[in-house]
């Protein structure tokens, strides 16, 4: 799951998460028992319908601002380690 | 020091009088902010907050006064986003993350006139009850520095309770806003989902995620809203409909209105018995200002938490998929991209950020998704069910705000699942996508405790006239810190 999760975790870390989730997973279990035969799975509180706009197109955030934050960029980039791991010379 | 003025209609009537400026009030609430052991901020911006007070003192005396809120210092929570300040969510990931842009509410506000005087603290991305899972370190509650003041808009909540500012801004997922309210003795209001602009404020859980004000009184809080509430074609969950002026529904009485009170909310099971008799007594003061009560029942009460922390989780994981160190925050070297991902992830998320990741990617996965997911998006629909019915009954429904006064910093820590029934009364109403409001209705031991109120959606006017007929006849809403009980 941590790995899913995109998470390195260490043994004591691996053995305090287990047990809390253990723990809450057992305590969802009571929603077992609620009769949902027929009913319908909520997303959204309010019923709303897809709003659509005029298609006019908008200034968005400009490459300076959107590069402002990054770890590391170059020109119009964020630059990360090589995607392709292994095989290369 | 600068002597605080109380509430933003006191300091409005101020301004408008010429007895202060705006420049007098920022000063006065940066002052205080510096001297406070509340830990409510995380950052201020004090020459910022300086030049745009004197900008509201030259347009006032030019006649131009733009809102109830022009020239009065505010406070704003970590995750919501105002153009060139960071907006860390109390989050180490988010480390020298400064926001390009403003969130609608913090434009809406800089149109208004008012004036952010920093960013409050938090629990890390808006996970938790307590505002102690930070890593500016916990915020404190202004009632007793031991205790913790709510969360996870705990520093919005100590702001305001601590006469910092008259108005701050939270969010509200679970009970964000109305948790922290009810435990540092001030006015907080959930709005209706879809009333104010999600557009730059962090997301937690999309389906449930509120901006919501917190004040001195009602009055305060209802002029707030109705400055950052409205449509916003930048969040398609925005509601459309007009926003109405709530002060208009502020008549000093409740005649007419029916409160129900739901049976399950009170039970004597895990809350503190004098909690329930402050909301009882509350509820009497409510039927003496003109308003009758009926017993309701939403059967489904006992599934709340159970299904908040499902679709919650399942949603927040999704959401933080976003921080992985490439284009902001925190980057961790990685021999390879997916190492970089991992690294960045397990060194800049806290524990509990951690502990919910998992839970949502668990409940998600393939194998799990019917059973636990899609199960509490069907629960959701009862509980949704729930309110229509007892709304069919009554107009607003009266029940505590949060089981007990404020904890022990550290009481909770070690057991995140009893930290998670510290929403028992305030998830409900985030999964039906209603609104609710706490006003304080109660100082036993010298702590403050919360009267809830809910009102179906878009109800924000029976909530303010409800909550401001109550205020006028009591007097635990002016209680302050320090002046004994």
């Amino acid at each position: 799951m941590a790995e899913l999760a995109r998470l390195s975790l260490g043994d004591a870390e691996i053995e305090g998460l287990t047990s809390d989730l253990d723990t809450i997973l057992d305590y969802v279990e009571a929603l077992r028992g609620v009769d949902t035969t027929d009913v319908e799975p909520t997303a959204h509180a309010l019923p709303l319908a897809t709003p659509f706009r005029d298609d006019v197109a908008e200034a968005g955030l400009d490459p300076e601002s959107a590069l402002r934050n990054a770890p590391a960029a170059s020109g119009d980039t964020f630059v990360v380690p090589k995607v392709i791991e292994g095989g290369e010379a | 020091m600068t002597e605080s003025l109380g509430t933003a209609s006191e300091m409005r009537e101020a301004l408008a009088s010429g007895r202060t400026s705006s420049v007098e009030l920022v000063e006065g609430s940066l002052e205080r902010a510096q001297a406070s052991a509340s830990n409510a901020f995380v950052g201020l911006r004090a020459e910022a907050a300086r030049a745009e007070a004197a900008g509201a003192d030259a347009r006032r005396a030019n006649g131009d006064v733009r809102s109830a809120l022009d020239g009065i210092p505010v406070a704003l929570k970590d995750n919501i986003a105002v153009a060139g300040e960071p907006c860390g969510c109390a989050s180490r990931i988010l480390e020298g993350y400064a926001s390009p842009y403003d969130s609608t509410a913090a434009a809406r506000l800089r149109a208004a006139g008012a004036i952010v005087v920093g960013r409050t603290n938090m629990d890390e991305f808006a996970m938790g009850s307590s505002t102690e899972n930070s890593a500016a370190g916990p915020a404190r509650n202004p009632w007793d520095p031991e205790r913790a003041p709510g969360g996870s808009s705990g520093g919005s909540a100590a702001s305001v309770a601590a006469g910092i500012v008259p108005v701050a801004f939270g969010s509200d997922t679970g009970g964000s806003i109305r948790q922290p309210a009810s435990l540092c003795g001030v006015t907080g209001v959930k709005p209706t989902y879809g009333r104010v602009s999600r557009y730059g404020l962090v997301a937690f859980a999309s389906s449930l995620d509120q901006i919501g004000p917190f004040a001195r009184t009602s009055a305060d809080a209802a002029a707030a809203l109705e400055v950052i509430a409205g449509h916003d074609p930048r969040d398609s969950t925005s509601l459309p409909d007009p926003v109405p002026p709530y002060a208009d529904a502020l008549d000093g009485d409740a005649s007419g209105l029916v409160i129900g009170l739901p049976r399950e909310y009170f039970v004597e099971e895990g809350v503190d018995p004098e909690v329930l008799a402050c909301v009882r007594e509350a509820v009497t003061e409510l039927e003496k200002a003109g308003a009758s009560t009926r017993e309701i029942s939403l059967p489904h009460t006992a599934h709340a938490i159970a299904t908040y922390y499902l679709v919650a989780n399942a949603e927040a994981s999704s959401n933080l998929s976003r921080f992985d160190g490439v284009r902001f925050g925190l980057r961790a070297d990685g021999r390879g991209l997916s190492e970089l991902y991992r690294k960045t992830r397990s060194e800049g998320f806290g524990p509990e950020v951690k502990r919910r990741i998992l839970l949502g990617t668990y409940v998600l996965s393939a194998g799990y998704y019917d059973a636990y997911y899609r199960k509490a998006q069907q629960v959701r629909t009862l509980i949704r069910r729930d309110f229509e019915q007892a709304f069919a009954q009554c107009d607003l429904i009266a029940t505590p705000t949060a089981p007990e006064a404020a904890f022990r910093i550290g009481e909770r820590s070690d057991d995140p699942l009893r930290m998670y029934l510290s929403d028992v009364y305030t998830v409900s109403a985030s999964l039906a996508g209603i609104c609710g409001l706490s006003t304080p209705c109660g100082l036993p031991g010298g702590l403050p405790v919360g009267l809830q109120l809910l009102a179906p959606a878009l109800g924000e006017p029976v909530l303010f006239r409800a909550a401001d007929a109550y205020e006028r006849r009591t007097d635990w809403h002016a209680r302050r810190p320090g002046e004994g009980s």
